[in-house]
């Protein structure tokens, strides 16, 4: 470590015990905190309002959302960006800030991964259900011997995204998975319950510490981190193909890749801090989350800010420098078409008030940051709707120009996703470790027994 | 009555484990485990348990997830139903690359998860030392060292004696 620590990764005073003992206690106490009832419930009833959408939409078919030619791709595709975005912080979280070696992700990885997990699904669920009746598509989406004898075009960006967002999810609920098993034992061994007792210990393995297991534990954890790495970058990249392979004014750049990776860190950083910052103070995690978390996350947002900046730079530059006349108008129509708001607001979220946090003092204000960590989801949201609904309203030829708006059916439904992403969310606070303890436990002053004084 | 897994001692401080497992290796008692609430290299250094082979079945799965999906591709592209789309090549390798590195990447974890824990021999929801009344501070903050009576070394009052002499603060005999 560093000379120069203001905020140390962990409080002063933590022992091995104490470390687990708060943790798991979390979920262990009989007594839930009325808030969470409170939280659960309110999420809960957005997820009825999901399901209610979904209802729906089975019943009459996409046609209640208001995508229609020319924007045929609207608030599903948006949400989808925005929540496989929000996902990546928490691999990137877990995966290379392990690689790096950089002790701070530790107390952060564990909600991060469940966030990336939830994100995932919430994801999922857009382009499954853009394809109307999920259940007949399936043949065009995974390679299975049909009885038609079709298999899935291979050539095109979209079947790679199944590839990629289904290998990201599942690589995801693995690495979640091998974190958990450690803290399940110590679950079982902790719980006074019969009933957890059992679970708990169902879902250990018969995990008990030992010195052979864990050398191939930390083995494929270590591996599994390698894997991610990889693997995190290009989700978000095959996700920008969607876009940067198409023919379309304001699609079709090489600067997607980088620019829209660098757009999900910075919008999954915003997430995690919208939910560390509410979970640190209701648990009283302040000795585990601590200013030196928040402050490094605050970083990270502000530098993947900067790139995503670049990234707004470079495309009105090459829309100018490609001289190409469609490019030129699409960047004309995006800042001063119908549709100039959006992109004003887009530029005021994510290059004017994410700035602010050169400020140190700013920086370590946690109820600034937790109202900047929401604007930045609200621009990254604005971002994804700039790229999708300005470039299609007008493309190449005035005559197949329109406009677009969603229905209160596709608010219902973004918004029963985060109702959805809440009650997992809710449920996981509830009933697992928030905090990886066995990782803690590497942290406190005494797990350094080559540097104890005689 | 059957013979005891082993004798398992206790041990307060990271410190006094790593020293035990290092003299426990040094007097040639060879079946021994270690059980710590987090990872210690100290602990697998001084008992020469740092072998492992993750890494080879994670090398298998990545190279089997290229081939298949690899070889999927192809298959289905070029053999079994060409199509022509836009006139572009059946074999279009170039769009190949992203799927069979994702099929990679999903075969190699698959093969670290699944083959770390079948080495591990889990699920074992029962194990002997389970047995000891204070072994659930493994998990906690306790050190455990178990030399099983498999050892050929294993000698049920001389071991107990070299475990206490060692500093744990408890030895304890583990029912099978």
């Amino acid at each position: 470590m560093a000379s120069r620590v203001e905020h140390p990764v962990i409080g002063p005073g933590h022992t091995f015990a104490t470390v687990t003992d708060k943790i798991s206690s979390l979920v262990l106490t009989t007594k839930t905190p009325i808030g969470w009832f409170v939280g659960f419930g309110i999420a809960f009833l957005l997820f009825q309002l999901f399901l209610g959408t979904v209802t729906l939409l089975l019943a009459k078919g996409v046609g209640i959302w208001g995508v229609n030619v020319p924007v045929g791709w609207g608030f599903d595709i948006i949400n989808f960006v925005w929540w496989i975005g929000i996902g990546h912080a928490g691999t990137l979280i877990s995966a290379i800030l392990l690689l790096f070696r950089q002790q701070w992700r530790t107390s952060i990885n564990r909600f991060a991964e469940a966030m990336t997990l939830f994100a995932v699904a919430c994801a999922g669920m857009f382009p499954i259900l853009h394809m109307g009746r999920p259940w007949v598509g399936a043949y065009w989406l995974m390679p299975y011997p049909n009885t038609m004898g079709l298999w899935p075009n291979f050539r095109s960006p979209l079947i790679w995204d199944v590839f990629a967002v289904s290998t990201y999810a599942t690589v995801s609920a693995l690495f979640w998975f091998v974190g958990l098993v450690p803290d399940l034992a110590t679950l079982r061994d902790r719980s006074q319950n019969k009933v957890a007792k059992v679970i708990y210990g169902m879902l250990a393995l018969g995990w008990r510490g030992s010195a052979r297991h864990w050398a191939n534990y930390e083995t494929a954890y270590l591996i599994l981190a390698a894997l991610s790495t990889p693997l995190v970058v290009s989700v978000h990249t095959v996700v920008s193909f969607d876009f940067a392979v198409g023919v379309i004014p304001g699609w079709h750049a090489t600067v997607f890749p980088p620019y829209f990776v660098a757009g999900a860190i910075y919008a999954g950083f915003a997430m995690v801090l919208t939910l560390a910052i509410p979970l640190r103070k209701a648990y009283g995690l302040e000795d585990f989350i601590t200013m030196k978390h928040i402050e490094n996350m605050a970083k990270v947002m502000l530098a993947t800010s900067l790139v995503v900046a670049y990234g707004y730079l470079i495309e009105a530059f090459m829309a100018w420098y490609s001289g190409n006349t469609y490019e030129r108008f699409m960047m004309w129509n995006r800042a001063t078409g119908p549709y100039a708001w959006t992109y004003w607001a887009l530029i005021l979220c994510n290059v004017g008030v994410v700035n602010t946090l050169w400020s140190k003092r700013l920086r370590t204000s946690i109820p600034y940051l937790f109202f900047v960590s929401l604007v930045v989801s609200v621009g990254m949201w604005l971002e994804r709707f700039v790229i999708i609904v300005t470039s299609l309203h007008r493309d190449f030829l005035p005559s197949s120009w329109g406009n677009y708006r969603g229905t209160p059916f596709d608010w219902t439904m973004f918004l029963g996703t985060i109702g959805l992403f809440l009650t997992l969310f809710f449920l996981f606070i509830r009933f697992l470790p928030v905090i990886s303890i066995f990782e803690m436990r590497t942290l406190v002053p005494e797990a350094a027994p080559k540097e104890e004084k005689p | 009555m059957s013979r005891p897994h082993g004798l398992l001692a206790e041990f307060h401080t990271p410190a006094e484990i790593v020293r035990a497992a290092e003299a426990v290796h040094a007097a040639g008692y060879r079946k021994v485990d270690a059980y710590t609430p987090y990872p210690m290299e100290e602990v697998l250094d001084a008992l020469h348990l740092h072998q492992t082979h993750v890494p080879k079945l994670v090398l298998a799965g990545g190279l089997f997830g290229l081939a298949a999906g690899w070889g999927l591709q192809y298959w289905s592209s070029v053999i079994e139903y060409p199509m022509n789309i836009g006139g572009r090549p059946f074999n279009a390798w170039p769009a190949f690359v992203v799927p069979a590195f994702e099929t990679t990447v999903l075969f190699a974890a698959l093969a670290a998860v699944f083959g770390m824990l079948a080495l591990n021999g889990f699920p074992h929801p029962y194990h002997p030392v389970f047995n000891v009344p204070g072994f659930a501070t493994a998990s906690r903050d306790r050190f455990f060292l178990c030399i099983e009576s498999e050892d050929p070394k294993f000698d049920a009052e001389k071991t107990r004696d070299f475990l206490k002499g060692l500093g744990a603060s408890e030895v304890s005999e583990v029912a099978p």
